[in-house]
């Protein structure tokens, strides 16, 4: 028994160093992901932030897969996915957004200069419908499925090897 | 790595958000009051910290939202907003509780938690619902589950050790 005590110090210690180890080889996962994937839209009602299309409520996104983009013309990555949107757009892709604290000329000038994929746009001036969403930054994707069920959140900005991967999801959620 | 996006939290990177007001205030104190004795070395700080200051700012231009710096009317009401707030994380600097944060998101989060609590819903409601879109992380008051419970049961079990060990070496010496 005493023999093999003597080693419980160095197991000890050898535990200790893989647990560190591990965490400096692989850091953690930073990234809040939202918990509301795989449940029903929450109950959104947003104004039209634009005069020239709808708003946001929950009762209208149904029927068909779609995306809800969650960006704001202050946020820089929103620019860099902008050509993305527009090529899933061309895709036939429906998209939806949620421009968080910002207003309509803001807007106007960010779709004017970097393209407009969106059928609707709705006026998140204190972040509500983010928070709805358990979204934790500008910008997100959701998928919504033809039943208005979230299939599917990406986080951050899309890039080019993004898009199939989100036209997959997409087709997954009809 | 892939970062997503996220909210510039003033705490995150030194001087990169310093807003204008507040450079300026910073900078106040350090002129002699009877004017900048180098007027050109002021200026030059100045512009500088204003400068450094702006460009990187990611928030957007809309003022705070109605309640995030301002308490609610209730005192009652308001102890109760704030000790939640205390608990809750701000989810773009992730070290701090949303009441600590500055972080515009942060202040929307205290908007929310105060027009709930003033529209009568209980501080366990408000958690409930934002650990429904965020799940345990976003409280700092983790409910009990077979993950969390090492954070209760191991001090117990250690102190069982404890007690084990004194109690064969206590006996040991008496011997």
């Amino acid at each position: 028994m005493r023999r093999l005590l003597i080693w419980a110090p160095l197991v000890l210690f050898a535990l200790v160093f893989a647990l560190v180890a591990s965490g400096l080889l692989k850091p953690g996962d930073r990234t809040v992901h939202s918990a509301m994937v795989g449940k029903s839209l929450p109950e959104l009602a947003l104004p039209p932030l634009l005069p020239d299309r709808p708003g946001i409520a929950t009762g209208e996104l149904k029927g068909k897969p779609r995306l809800l983009n969650v960006f704001a013309s202050w946020c820089i990555p929103c620019i860099a996915e902008a050509p993305q949107l527009t090529k899933l757009k061309q895709a036939g892709v429906e998209i939806d957004a949620i421009a968080v604290r910002d207003t309509p000329e803001a807007v106007q000038a960010f779709l004017a200069r970097h393209g407009d994929p969106y059928a609707r746009i709705g006026d998140d001036k204190a972040s509500r419908a983010q928070l709805a969403l358990g979204s934790a930054g500008v910008p997100e994707t959701f998928v919504i499925d033809a039943a208005g069920r979230i299939a599917y959140q990406h986080i951050g900005e899309i890039r080019e090897e993004d898009v199939l991967k989100l036209l997959g999801e997409l087709e997954k959620a009809k | 790595m892939r970062e997503s996006f996220s909210f510039r939290h003033p705490g995150l990177v030194p001087g990169s958000t310093v807003r204008r007001a507040m450079a300026s205030r910073l900078l106040a104190p350090t002129r002699p009051r009877s004017g900048p004795r180098h007027k050109a070395g002021v200026t030059v700080m100045l512009g500088l910290a204003l400068s450094l200051g702006t460009p990187v700012l990611a928030d957007s231009n809309l003022p705070p939202a109605a309640l995030a710096y301002t308490q609610l009317a209730d005192p009652a009401q308001e102890a109760k907003a704030k000790a939640l707030m205390d608990t809750l994380r701000c989810l773009v600097c992730q070290g701090q509780s949303i009441a600590d944060s500055d972080a515009e998101m942060a202040g929307d989060m205290r908007a929310l938690v105060r027009q709930k609590i003033a529209a009568g819903e209980s501080p366990g409601q408000v958690r409930k619902w934002l650990v429904e879109r965020y799940g345990d992380y976003v409280t700092y008051d983790p409910p009990l589950s077979w993950v969390t419970a090492p954070l209760w049961l191991a001090p117990l079990v250690l102190l069982a050790i404890g007690l084990l060990l004194a109690r064969r070496v206590f006996r040991r010496r008496r011997a």
